[in-house]
């Protein structure tokens, strides 16, 4: 398998379960080492330039969601002032200003998942990697919240990359989408999608997204 | 509070009346089971004697638990710390909670003499391993994707031990404690049983003197300390996690 991420690209990564989607992702961050083969980050160096989304928020109970999202720097050594300032800016991009003195018992599931991306989002990441982040929220929540995370993108200088088995989530988020093979040893489909920058909630009923999807399925079924 | 302390006393009041009645009426003798009220009023009675005896059983109940919940945490967090720590020492501590405490209890006495001491340290075997078992549980069940989320950021084992391990463990910290805490009172009623003094010794001199009231009155001060300590610990674990956790939770 042989995979090139560009700088600033948002990539949908497609495949049926158990294909190792997830240990791609997973790879990719430095949380599991492939056995074979390597995985080449240029410019090398900063580890902290990646940031990870896990399927549920997996937040700390026992703090608050502004402590919550200062986690990240607070484990780098930030100062306390400065990361509060930070954690504060990285909720304000997920509309959760208000929430941030709540802990996440008090907060519906979409909340925490954006208290989650947040707390992504705080040290201002190079490379965002997500593993299916919104597959157990209600569709409506869903359909918010990749709205919200394909504007975080285009605002910031992000490179993300998307693990997911929604097809229609994928052709909604990405610019490009890869689909892996059952085995998980080779890309079957890597295709740029051919839809406008701007995605709004209008896109989902437009036939453009319904031909991705399609070219999509076929290649995964 | 009141809905809390209601249900519970409605059995009560009813089962006393009726120990009273039985013992009233001759359907039990009263050596074998004393009118409630001949209980109070060998409480009323020496009560001077009781509650020298229940301050000293308190105090080495406490500071047995105390002993129990340091070490049983302390020994927990050092068999989490590494796989074959655990392996190689788990088994022991199963092993020491299998040791019958009344059989080993006049080897305390032999260690450590007549006295407080050997109450303590009964106290203390005998409420250690729920401690570590429910501590060490906790530990072992954090979340893995937190775990990841740690390393991500280059936490090191210390930092993850005290910002995700140990606070993500309470609910089965405060578990342990809590079957801990009534194995405390049982530990040091034991202990003096061999070792001398408290309500042990009152229950044990009462029945030789066939003053089956006052076995009965201690017996009531020693399941009281058990239900204090337990509540104690309740109302402790209540204030810790009513933010988070959500068997805390009221709403």
């Amino acid at each position: 398998m042989d995979l090139r991420v560009d700088a600033g690209e948002f990539l949908a990564v497609l495949g049926p379960s158990g294909c190792g989607k997830s240990t791609l992702l997973r790879m990719i961050a430095g949380l599991d080492r492939p056995n074979s083969g390597r995985i080449v980050m240029a410019p090398a160096g900063d580890p902290f330039q990646t940031a990870f989304v896990f399927q549920d928020a997996h937040l700390l109970p026992w703090r608050n969601v502004l402590d919550n999202a200062a986690l990240p720097l607070e484990l780098m050594g930030v100062s306390k002032e400065e990361r509060h300032i930070r954690a504060r800016a990285a909720l304000d991009q997920v509309d959760l200003q208000d929430a941030i003195d709540k802990v996440p018992a008090q907060l519906s599931g979409g909340m925490r998942m954006r208290v989650s991306l947040a707390r992504a989002l705080v040290t201002e990441p190079r490379l965002l990697l997500l593993d299916e982040p919104f597959a157990a929220l209600d569709e409506i929540t869903r359909f918010h919240l990749d709205v919200q995370l394909r504007e975080l993108w285009q605002r910031g200088a992000m490179t993300v990359v998307f693990v997911t088995h929604s097809v229609s989530e994928a052709a909604f988020l990405a610019n490009r989408a890869v689909v892996m093979d059952r085995g998980g040893g080779a890309i079957k489909l890597d295709r740029t999608l051919a839809l406008p920058a701007e995605r709004s909630n209008e896109l989902r009923g437009d036939p453009r997204l319904g031909q991705e999807m399609k070219l999509l399925l076929e290649a995964i079924e | 509070m009141k809905k809390t302390l209601l249900p519970p006393l409605i059995p009560f009041v009813v089962l006393t009346l009726a120990v009273e009645f039985s013992v009233r009426e001759g359907f039990v003798r009263p050596y074998l089971l004393p009118a409630p009220s001949a209980v109070f009023r060998a409480v009323i009675e020496d009560r001077a004697e009781l509650a020298q005896a229940l301050l000293a059983t308190s105090s080495a109940t406490l500071a047995g638990f105390a002993m129990s919940a340091l070490t049983g945490i302390t020994v927990a967090v050092l068999l989490s710390s590494s796989r074959a720590i655990e392996r190689a020492f788990y088994p022991y501590a199963v092993f020491f909670q299998t040791v019958p405490l009344i059989a080993i209890a006049p080897l305390l006495v032999i260690w450590f003499g007549y006295g407080l001491q050997t109450v303590i340290a009964s106290a203390f075997v005998a409420s250690v391993f729920p401690v570590i078992a429910n501590t060490l549980t906790g530990i072992l069940s954090t979340d893995p994707a937190l775990r990841d989320l740690f390393k991500l950021y280059g936490a090191t084992p210390l930092v993850t031990l005290f910002k995700l391990r140990l606070p993500a463990a309470l609910p089965q910290v405060f578990t342990g404690l809590r079957v801990s805490a009534g194995l405390a009172v049982i530990g040091a009623i034991v202990g003096e049983f061999i070792g001398g003094g408290g309500l042990g010794s009152v229950v044990d001199i009462a029945r030789t003197q066939q003053r089956i009231d006052k076995v009965f009155a201690a017996v009531l001060l020693a399941s009281m300390l058990g239900l204090t300590m337990f509540g104690l610990i309740n109302w402790v674990s209540h204030m810790t996690l009513r933010r988070w956790h959500a068997s805390e939770q009221t709403e």
